[in-house]
């Protein structure tokens, strides 16, 4: 990822935070462990809420991610300049985009897509997902840039 | 309306014979468009008043579809926490004035005082097979599937049972079976509860061109099935022929079931609740995500003005 400014950054992670709960929202698990049961969790437990919620921040991220891409091009800042971690991360969210893109697609009237592209996007869309808090653990708790 | 419920019992011998009486020409004619190749979805239009409560169809299609039903394995798995329910038809598999992931039509009675005049109506019901099905297109997993010709189903290989499908579906239509399919080979107590089954429109009986079993079965001929925009027009002309309504054409967006009766749907007085569905106006319940979806094309747009609008700013502030 480009290098980020504090403001952006806090953006990004309230925005991932978000966008995760949501996109985990999606699985009827909140209400079955009782966490929709938390006063001022409910929410959690209605899935329309949550899938337009979803769209919502996933909006708001692509908005951010595009800022980010073409701010870093304008810049003409170096490509030496985002470290590897920041590259994964940035590939790892391409992915989640494009998945969740034409899962949005899929989700519109009159699409249909076969059945295992529905598949592959859904496991693949969740497996970026679980890629992507690992790696950003990882560099949150490690402190590292891997360059 | 002449038609009491008492007088099922009575039909219901008398059609067992019928039913077996060999196909018209018109239906060999409608089955064989069903094979073609066709652009638009396949839509079934029922005439209430034709329906005499006989559960032919309700028979048919449990014969039909039999060989997906659960076999579920005992005992069932712990579940955690423990205030997952466990549900098993597996011991009431004869259930059939509800819907059960042995029973996916069922016929409903209903009675309505209209226009000074009072009726008794039974109706068959099942899976609606929405236009944009929210089973279908939220479910997390990928299970529920919708074909080309508008029917929607569910995979029982890859189905989980967390019934997320039944909790959007405006009607609650499909319904779980615990101690069956994936779950048990993942994570048993922890994840998942079961398969959820509705009916499937007799895919399988579909694509070799044949009728589903409900419409094959009937000796009324209540239900009607062909190309969306020529079953559209067929019940129009009906509603205008009997000065009557229309359901299902725009409930929930548009679906691929259409009830046509002589009284306002509104006015009908039916026992609903698990396993029961309603018959109420259904506002499209995808719409918010489909006008989401629209609006999220302009994300991109917007983050991309807001980069050229600092880029624009610091060149000025530079000259």
């Amino acid at each position: 990822m480009a290098a980020v400014h504090k403001p952006k950054n806090h953006i990004y992670g309230i925005l991932l935070f978000f966008i995760t709960l949501t996109g985990f929202a999606q699985m009827p698990i909140f209400k079955r462990y009782y966490i929709a049961d938390i006063p001022g969790f409910g929410w959690l437990a209605q899935f329309y809420v949550t899938h337009a919620m979803h769209y919502i921040f996933a909006s708001l991220l692509i908005a951010l991610c595009v800022y980010g891409v073409v701010d870093f091009v304008l810049s003409k800042r170096s490509l030496t300049k985002i470290s590897v971690s920041g590259l994964v991360k940035g590939m790892i969210l391409l992915g989640l985009m494009v998945s969740g893109g034409l899962m949005v697609i899929r989700n519109l009237p009159g699409v249909y897509f076969s059945h295992t592209l529905i598949y592959a996007m859904n496991l693949g869309h969740l497996g970026l997902c679980m890629a992507l808090i690992t790696v950003s653990f990882y560099t949150l708790v490690k402190k590292k840039r891997l360059k | 309306m002449t038609s009491k419920i008492s007088r099922r019992s009575f039909l219901k011998g008398s059609f067992t014979a019928a039913g077996s009486v060999a196909v018209t020409s018109s239906m060999v004619r409608a089955a064989s468009s069903l094979a073609r190749e066709n652009t638009e979805s396949l839509v079934t239009v029922i005439d209430i008043r034709k329906c005499i409560g006989c559960e032919e169809c309700v028979y048919a299609c449990q014969e039909s579809n039999a060989p997906k039903f659960p076999a579920p394995e005992r005992p069932f798995p712990q579940m955690f926490p423990k205030r997952v329910p466990v549900a098993d038809w597996s011991d009431k598999k004869d259930v059939s004035n509800r819907l059960t992931p042995y029973n996916w039509l069922f016929i409903q009675p209903a009675t309505a005082t209209f226009a000074g005049e009072e009726f008794e109506l039974t109706i068959p019901r099942r899976c609606m097979h929405c236009e944009n099905p929210p089973c279908v297109k939220l479910c997390p997993w990928g299970a529920a599937k919708q074909e080309p010709n508008g029917l929607s189903r569910i995979d029982s290989d890859i189905c989980l049972g967390g019934s997320k499908c039944k909790s959007v579906c405006p009607w609650n239509v499909p319904q779980r079976q615990t101690g069956v399919g994936l779950y048990l080979d993942i994570l048993p107590s922890l994840a998942g509860n079961g398969v959820m089954y509705k009916c499937d429109r007799c895919y399988q009986k579909l694509e070799k061109g044949e009728m589903p079993a409900c419409i094959e079965a009937c000796p009324e001929n209540v239900q009607t099935i062909g190309p969306r925009s020529e079953m559209i027009e067929k019940a129009h002309a009906l509603a205008k022929q009997i000065n009557g309504y229309i359901y299902g054409e725009t409930e929930n967006g548009g679906t691929n079931t259409i009830y046509v009766s002589q009284v306002p749907f509104d006015q009908l007085v039916l026992e609903t609740g698990k396993g029961r569905p309603p018959m109420e106006k259904e506002e499209d319940r995808m719409a918010d995500g489909s006008n989401l979806a629209r609006a999220m094309l302009l994300a991109p747009i917007a983050g991309a003005l807001a980069a050229f609008g600092k880029f624009y700013n610091r060149v000025k502030e530079d000259a």
